[in-house]
């Protein structure tokens, strides 16, 4: 296990080198930050002057360097926009998306898994077609689309629930801004959430139950009817455990496409998270945050695919076996 | 006395209740906000209608563009270059030091120092103590918009602002676009209201300022100013419920709006100019005047005014809209095909060229779509065009590169005065002076250079009128560019919000001190 962790987290620094050259090689494409910065009859003496100051002027090598160094030290440098250290930015921002992903796999996870077995064991009943034929909905509606209507119905028609922002949060530990905890914010939750999950719901429904089906063809399936034991135990101990495997595959790399989607949720609905501060940075030539932004995002998905890789090997140990050799 | 206590409490608590139902919390969403509590960081919008929030001006704009006292009592000229403001007296800045004239002349330097600000206050001398309320602003030169620029000059507290900062290890009046400074993260004017939160792009809340010296304004106790950049949810969010005043309105949401009983739709004719330009030095064909009447004939603005922009544009054809003292009301648009077939032909150009394009996507109100319909009207007279659009971000470089032959560019006066547009549109591009800095076209014509020199440093309004007026016929008639509309301006409030449109004005600076809640 632990040549194996070692060996990731070189992988990982790899990965987030290659990140952060990418990132700068498209930084010059999207635009001059120092335009952001300056009212628009600023003359163009001046703002050479600021761009010297911010060693905009510098080639990008030398900016490249400068920012490997510096990042060595844990500095990502300075948002243009924010005028703050880029990684106090994100980190402020994150648990805005975590706490989103979260509520939306929690959404996913209680209701894919039930209409998931539930479709599989009687594959033939009208509410299982209801499910399948949603779930083919649910897949072709892009996310914003959803967003849109749930505002709509939900906020600008029946005024139920709230149309942007996070609500009330409450800070823990000094640093984490929670809205899971105050009634305001869990009510701003639920329309952010619903939208994300619309993608990755049918996706995981559909997988549980041609999963199941298979599973329940399974030899031991009926030995253990023929044995007599409780059909929930049945299904849930011998059936479900088995489909699991997967489903946390798929879930683990689904998980990096669900934050990448939060870019659209947080953007619909002003949702101040990682995402919302991403599309941001682009728009206003952020060229720093961007960059900063990249390689934080490159070194979370490394993290989420190591841990999901040890939980694999953790449930089926034959992984792990055959990893060694 | 048990009893006495008891209905005394009763007493306080009613009367804390009373304040707290009468307590008016304006909910505002803009699709920016301020990008620094130091209002001398940057020159734009979304900095003035904050300056207006937490500062007060010498003197501001009213509705029909004349002004209004607010720090100034009164001001008289003393000589050609001179103008004496007389001040308010107990004013209080929001840190309790008093305001005189010494803080006046402290932001007056400041505003000379600021990156931003230092090139519209270059024409000005200095500002000389009288005594403890009374300043003169001094320019170089006779400058006509003096009183213009004394919209811009929001006192600071000269006192709060002095000396070094522990945290960032700078002086406290430092100007910083990047990074932390003292003024960046504190504020302290003798607006109605005080800056008592702020995080970001996230939201910001005001809260009044018991000492505020006018009492005769709005009503409102705290104002929470919500950036919503997303169109969509800026609407939603207002038909809500959930903000009461938002701005902009995003066109297409017009009619929606003004039909729904629950919200009050304003809109205004603006002064921002949408034109484009024809650069003579890439392609010879602008160079002949005719070509360039010709495109400006064929060119239907007032099509895209009714059709693109759905009537919420003004069609021009003039730099000025109605108002300014330029306008002048025979400069119409002048669509007419067959004048410019017959231009075209005239020229030698029948069979027509090609040619290249850029605009915006993400700046202008509807911009790509007004350039697509531009490169259509000209396929009309044979001038087939390859647009290319991108967002603002890359746009602006491309832009001063000069990379293709037509290029669109908006512009309203920081000014608020006519010559401003001729001096960065269409002016000859120097560099050293600054002059033509957004002149893409290279138009280049030395009676109006000279025309608006002038105009710049005469202080008799009749005879600065008629030399701008001559200036905005030449170019007219030389189609130097290709004038489109005016962006209307636009707002929309729950009806809890009384006067709303008494607050809002061409210069899109709402007075919310002004307002008057329900």
């Amino acid at each position: 296990m632990f040549a194996f962790t070692v060996r990731r987290i070189a992988q990982a620094l790899i990965v987030m080198l290659v990140i952060s050259v990418i990132g700068f090689g498209i930084k010059q494409a999207i635009g001059d930050p120092v335009r952001d910065l300056v009212g628009i009859s600023v003359s163009v003496a001046e703002r050479a002057r600021i761009a010297q100051e911010l060693g905009l002027n510098d080639p990008i090598p030398v900016q490249w360097l400068r920012f490997v160094t510096d990042a060595m030290h844990g500095d990502l440098g300075q948002s243009f926009f924010f005028k703050q250290p880029a990684m106090e930015v994100i980190l402020h921002k994150a648990p805005a998306t975590l706490e989103l992903v979260f509520v939306a796999s929690i959404i996913i996870l209680v209701l894919s898994i039930p209409t998931g077995i539930y479709s599989a064991c009687k594959p033939n009943a009208a509410l299982s077609r209801f499910f399948m034929g949603g779930s083919i909905v649910g897949v072709s509606i892009p996310v914003f689309l959803t967003a849109i209507m749930l505002i709509y119905v939900f906020s600008v028609q029946l005024q139920w629930l709230p149309s942007y922002g996070r609500g009330e949060t409450v800070k823990l530990w000094g640093f984490w801004d929670t809205g899971l905890l105050t009634k305001d914010g869990l009510v701003h939750l639920i329309l952010p959430g619903i939208s994300l999950s619309s993608v990755m719901l049918p996706l995981f429904i559909r997988l549980i139950r041609a999963e199941m089906k298979e599973v329940l063809e399974a030899e031991y399936m009926k030995f253990a009817r023929a044995k007599g034991l409780k059909p929930w135990r049945i299904l849930l101990v011998h059936g479900f455990k088995n489909t699991l495997l997967p489903v946390i595959t798929v879930g683990g790399v689904q998980l990096g496409t669900m934050i990448a989607f939060t870019v659209l949720t947080e953007t619909v609905f002003q949702w101040q998270g990682m995402g919302f501060i991403f599309l941001e940075a682009v728009e206003r030539a952020d060229s720093s945050l961007l960059v900063a932004y990249l390689v934080f995002v490159g070194a979370v998905f490394v993290c989420v695919n190591t841990i999901v890789d040890i939980i694999y090997g953790l449930v089926n140990p034959m992984v792990r076996v055959t990893g060694r050799k | 006395m048990k009893r006495f206590l008891v209905s005394f409490m009763c007493a306080v608590m009613l009367l804390g209740f009373g304040s707290m139902a009468s307590a008016k919390t304006l909910k505002v969403a803009f699709n920016a906000d301020p990008v620094s509590l130091d209002p001398h960081v940057q020159l734009s919008g979304g900095m003035l209608q904050y300056s207006h929030i937490v500062y007060d001006p010498l003197i501001r704009w009213t509705k029909d563009m004349t002004f209004e006292p607010r720090l100034a009592l009164k001001w008289e000229r003393i000589d050609p270059l001179t103008m004496r403001f007389y001040l308010r007296k107990g004013v209080k800045f929001h840190s309790g030091n008093p305001f005189t004239a010494k803080d006046v002349k402290w932001t007056f330097h400041r505003l000379q120092k600021s990156q931003d600000f230092k090139g519209l206050f270059e024409p000005f001398a200095d500002v000389v103590v009288v005594d403890d309320f009374t300043v003169d602003i001094k320019t170089k030169k006779p400058y006509p918009l003096l009183l213009n620029m004394a919209t811009y000059i929001f006192p600071m507290d000269s006192v709060f602002y002095t000396g070094m900062d522990e945290a960032t290890g700078q002086p406290k009046d430092a100007i910083i676009k990047v990074g932390p400074s003292f003024a960046l993260t504190h504020e302290s004017g003798t607006g109605k209201y005080m800056v008592t939160y702020r995080e970001h792009g996230v939201r910001m809340e005001f809260t009044a300022f018991p000492e505020y010296w006018d009492k005769n304004s709005g009503n409102v106790d705290k104002i929470v100013l919500t950036p919503i950049k997303e169109d969509a949810t800026r609407v939603a969010a207002l038909l809500s419920g959930d903000v009461d005043f938002i701005n902009p309105v995003p066109p297409q949401d017009f009619d929606r709006i003004d039909a729904d009983p629950k919200v009050n739709l304003i809109t205004m004719p603006g002064s921002r100019i949408i034109t484009l330009q024809l650069n003579q030095q890439r392609r010879a064909e602008f160079a002949d005047k005719r070509v360039r009447q010709a495109i400006v004939y064929a060119t239907n603005n007032e099509g895209i005014a009714k059709k693109i922009m759905k009537g919420r544009a003004v069609a021009a054809g003039q730099q000025a809209p109605h108002g300014y003292v330029s306008f002048q009301e025979d400069l119409t648009p002048r669509f007419d095909l067959e004048k410019a077939k017959q231009l075209m032909k005239e020229a030698g150009f029948e069979k027509g060229f090609t040619c290249t394009m850029i605009a915006p996507n993400n700046r202008y109100v509807n911009d790509e779509k007004v350039a697509q319909a531009f490169v259509a009207m000209m396929s009309k007279i044979n001038i087939r065009v390859e647009l290319k659009t991108m967002p603002k971000a890359q746009y602006w470089d491309q832009f001063d590169a000069k990379v293709a032959d037509i290029q669109m560019v908006g512009w309203h006066p920081d000014t608020e005065d006519s010559s401003n547009y001729t001096e960065y549109l269409l002016m000859c591009p120097n560099v050293e002076s600054g002059m033509g800095q957004y002149n893409s076209g290279n138009y280049c014509n030395k009676e109006v250079d000279q025309l608006i020199t002038d105009a710049m440093s005469e202080t008799n309004p009749a005879k600065r009128t008629e030399m701008i007026q001559k200036a905005e016929r030449i170019i007219y008639e030389d189609a130097a560019y290709v004038p489109l509309h005016w962006e209307s301006l636009s707002w929309a409030a729950s009806p809890k919000c009384k006067n709303v449109d008494e607050i809002v004005n061409v210069m899109d600076f709402p007075y919310f001190g002004d307002l008057v809640m329900e």
